[in-house]
């Protein structure tokens, strides 16, 4: 190690006397036209990058942000739509079974009614007819009730006739009769 | 890791500088155009090109380079921002190509033959000069003498201001100084040991079969050290990046 580290400076140590005495990057000769090129090329290097470089870096960037800001929006804005047109949908929906429901409820209370209505006319009727036939049926009663003393005296005149022979009793005397007995 | 291959184990020829155009003197200054000029285009020149053509199509959805492009400016935001906050922001073209500057510089420090820009004590150190002269100029002229309450720690007790102003003073001064060692000593070391770990390598396989099995170890140290030189490449970007940012957000709120 040492033998070549001995060899390497030693190395080292003629190439800094063949390059002219001292250490390269301490070697003030050369600083003037380091300074010089380093001012222009780093200068012209600033330019660019300040007049062309960054601006558009920076615009390219600024536009996607844009971009994306603006279809973030676009797409904020689309979402509220569908909830309108999802929340305008429901309303009409439930406005739609509200009126379904009415119409229902107005059909069944109409229908309601008519059957009331046809039924209490149909037991009007009938009421009037059973009174009818109830009256018919008292006047049929009274008018054979009435018949019966006629067939009371009637039936008792053949009767008498049959049993004591000879003529027939007056009318007027048989019913007189058969009406203190049926009384 | 630039080299000469005839003298491959000369750890420091890497750094040297040489002419590469006929001597431009002005005023008894050498402002010759050199290896280490060259390299500070070529960094300006692939930083820009990649980032100019990565996003030449502007697209909405980014294609791979793009990504990159867009990663390294939101990167940078975001440590800007941390640290300076929104109002950073006004020096964030500053910041922005300061990293890709030393970024790709030490980066393409690592290609083997080329010259690594940062690994030269002037260069780091006229960045961190230009980044303390910002962060001076701006205070002052934002805050005037308010400025100086940098270095004024408020709630320290009266007794000892004069010793706190001093230390801030001096860690102040010691700003520029720690940024561009800081850069430089971490770029030369590194090429450094890969230089001499590889000589190691090219040396011992002289020795025969011995030699070539020895020379598996340091072999192997040369991957992991490259490995570990690519994360230092970026590292020191970030590391100079961040402490800019900070001296920064002093020029914006000197009262901390």
């Amino acid at each position: 190690m040492s033998n070549t580290q001995g060899n390497l400076n030693t190395t080292a140590e003629i190439g800094i006397v063949e390059d002219g005495g001292s250490f390269p990057p301490f070697d003030s000769t050369t600083y003037p036209s380091q300074l010089l090129w380093l001012v222009l090329s780093f200068g012209v290097f600033y330019w660019v990058m300040s007049k062309v470089v960054l601006p558009r870096i920076g615009g390219i960037l600024e536009d996607r942000r844009d971009r994306i800001a603006g279809d973030m929006a676009e797409a904020s804005r689309l979402k509220q739509e569908t909830d309108e047109a999802i929340a305008s949908y429901e309303s009409a929906l439930a406005e739609a079974r509200k009126k379904a429901t009415t119409m229902a409820h107005n059909a069944r209370s109409k229908v309601k009614a008519e059957t009331e209505s046809a039924r209490a006319v149909a037991e009007e009727q009938l009421a009037a007819k059973l009174s009818e036939s109830e009256q018919s049926i008292a006047r049929i009663t009274a008018e054979s009730l009435s018949h019966v003393g006629e067939i009371a005296a009637e039936t008792t005149g053949e009767l008498v006739k049959a049993l004591i022979g000879g003529r027939a009793p007056a009318k007027a005397e048989v019913a007189k009769a058969v009406d203190a007995a049926l009384k | 890791m630039a080299g000469n291959s005839g003298n491959a184990i000369d750890p420091i020829h890497q750094f040297q500088i040489t002419n590469i155009s006929s001597p431009i003197v002005i005023g008894g200054f050498d402002f010759s155009f050199t290896n280490a000029s060259l390299f500070m285009v070529v960094t300006v020149v692939v930083a820009t090109l990649f980032l100019v053509l990565s996003t030449n199509r502007r697209g909405l959805v980014p294609g791979r380079a793009q990504l990159m492009a867009e990663m390294s400016y939101e990167f940078v935001a975001a440590t800007l921002r941390g640290s300076a906050g929104n109002e950073g922001m006004r020096f964030f073209p500053l910041v922005f190509s300061l990293f890709m500057f030393v970024f790709v510089a030490n980066m393409l420090g690592m290609f083997p033959y080329f010259f690594t820009v940062t690994s030269q004590i002037i260069v780091t150190f006229a960045l961190a000069i230009l980044v303390i002269g910002t962060v001076t100029i701006y205070g002052f002229f934002k805050h005037g003498a308010g400025f100086l309450k940098l270095f004024v720690p408020s709630g320290v007790p009266a007794l000892v201001v004069p010793l706190v102003s001093a230390i801030e003073v001096i860690s102040f001064l010691s700003r520029p100084v720690s940024l561009s060692v800081r850069l430089f000593a971490n770029m030369l070391a590194g090429h450094i040991t890969l230089k001499v770990f590889a000589g190691f390598v090219v040396m011992l396989t002289g020795f025969g079969a011995a030699g070539i099995a020895s020379a598996i170890l340091p072999l192997v140290l040369t991957v992991a050290i490259t490995a570990l030189e690519f994360l230092v490449a970026f590292l020191q970007a970030y590391v100079f990046t961040v402490l800019t940012c900070m001296y920064l957000a002093d020029a914006l709120h000197p009262s901390h």
